[in-house]
């Protein structure tokens, strides 16, 4: 175990880091997208409502090793060789990852969205539009930041799953940190020491940020006391 | 109290109002004048509530017209959050803004509407708070306070955007015995100052000490309405008679 920490710990720490790098680039665009959707799905609008429940009910109904294959491998086809476009269209393994986990960690979030909006007691809608208030302004100073609050410690926990899940794109060929451990296996025929160290490294990660998300909780909680 | 002029501040005819199949409001037709207290008592699922909520359109209105100060909230063009701002609204489970303080309950409509500086609105919100007895309670948030005293922020918040009129949707429903006494004296306060009002309640001792006229509905209709004399002592209809056995 020693020896794979002196010859091959830097490598997995770099790739460590590609996999955070690939799950904060996802996580960007999928907040994005998550809060998109989740608004579209609680406005009083039909139409808009039934794009939500499509994107999501599409995206949850896909899993994510197909979603990677489809987006990595399908959609350059489909420019490239059906439709036959003048510049060859390429996906960075990266690119490619950071849409799956945007896509995918943007449907869960949007729910999360939507289930925090609407737990929101609707006599704090009807007080302000009382009052005089604008849907959107009721929306953004009396909803949105007591669902926030609601919302907080199932985003984070999104986000663990997220990351967790930028191992799937492992079979694009990204270089995060199962397909490298994958190559350190492979040179040294050590699969028991090599995953153990891997399986340590993402229980390290995920404490640290479990950790950021309780004392995230506990700072609201005493806010709400004040 | 006796009806000051004969402004009609609140004009209503054959209004309709349906959930679904369901018929809550069949056809209701009254005005209310300015400077006049009408409270509506009536059996549960009668309408009342939907009623009330109707005058401000918290109820999108099936059919009929309403009028609020010249301006007739069923015509769609008509912009419902400037007629609210001069209709105050007061509930049963209070409402207050869970994530903001007392005072910011009270500022928050009047400065984001523009129609209080900062300073203003603070000003205001200090003398309002004074006015329901809880100076005291400036930087608490609502969890701090007893049922009694959130329904007291809760008038003195929609004071604070200097409503003409004000409605009443069961404001001591949900409130210990106790603390009923505490919010009818503050309502009686705003009769005595002449504020138009609208009550839905089912205290009806407190319907006779306030009321100019008393309105009694079931069933989605208004069945009679008179002065608290005629219909609380001296009512008429069976259905009347009837309810008013049951709870006084």
């Amino acid at each position: 175990m020693v020896q794979i920490i002196t010859n091959y710990g830097s490598l997995l720490v770099r790739a460590m880091g590609q996999t955070l790098l690939l799950a904060l680039c996802g996580l960007f665009f999928a907040c994005i997208l998550g809060v998109i959707f989740g608004i579209l799905s609680v406005v009083k609008n039909k139409v808009c409502n039934v794009i939500a429940a499509i994107f999501v009910g599409v995206v949850r109904g896909v899993p994510m090793i197909v979603l990677a294959f489809f987006v990595f491998f399908g959609i350059p086809y489909l420019f490239n060789n059906i439709l036959n476009v003048e510049h060859d269209v390429i996906l960075t393994a990266l690119q490619a990852g950071t849409i799956c986990l945007a896509l995918n960690c943007g449907a869960y979030m949007s729910e999360i969205i939507r289930g925090g909006i609407q737990a929101v007691d609707i006599g704090q809608t009807e007080a302000a539009r009382s009052l005089g208030l604008p849907y959107w302004r009721t929306m953004q100073r009396i909803v949105l930041p007591q669902a926030i609050r609601i919302m907080i410690p199932s985003i984070i926990n999104q986000f663990i799953i997220t990351l967790k899940d930028t191992s799937i794109l492992s079979v694009i060929g990204f270089p995060e940190l199962v397909n490298s451990a994958k190559n350190v296996q492979a040179n040294t025929f050590k699969a028991f020491q090599t995953w153990a160290i891997v399986g340590i490294m993402y229980l390290i990660v995920i404490t640290l940020l479990s950790q950021v998300s309780k004392a995230l909780e506990r700072r609201l909680d005493h806010d709400r006391e004040k | 109290m006796t009806v000051k002029s004969k402004n009609v501040k609140i004009h209503v005819s054959h209004l309709k109002k349906n959930f679904g199949k369901l018929e809550v409001l069949k056809d209701i037709s009254t005005d209310v004048y300015e400077g006049e207290v009408v409270v509506i008592i009536g059996p549960s699922g009668s309408g009342k509530s939907t009623f009330l909520r109707c005058l401000n359109r918290l109820e999108d209105i099936t059919d009929g017209e309403v009028i609020i100060d010249g301006n007739k909230i069923t015509d769609k063009k008509v912009d419902i959050n400037k007629v609210r701002e001069n209709v105050g609204m007061v509930f049963q489970h209070f409402n207050l803004f869970n994530n903001l303080s007392v005072l910011k309950n009270l500022t928050l409509a009047p400065v984001d509407l523009k129609k209080a500086t900062k300073e203003e609105a603070k000003e205001q919100a200090v003398h309002m708070l004074e006015k329901v007895g809880l100076s005291d309670k400036v930087s608490a948030y609502p969890s701090q306070l007893s049922g009694g005293q959130k329904q007291r922020v809760a008038i003195a918040r929609a004071l604070c955007m200097n409503p003409d009129i004000m409605l009443f949707d069961e404001p001591t429903s949900a409130l210990d015995p106790e603390m009923v006494g505490e919010v009818l004296n503050v309502i009686k306060q705003l009769a005595a100052d002449g504020m138009t009002m609208v009550i839905v309640t089912h205290e009806i001792g407190f319907a006779r000490e306030v009321a100019d006229r008393v309105i009694f509905m079931d069933g989605g209709y208004i069945v009679e309405e008179g002065t608290p004399e005629e219909v609380i002592k001296n009512p008429r209809e069976p259905r009347t008679i009837d309810f008013l056995n049951k709870v006084l």
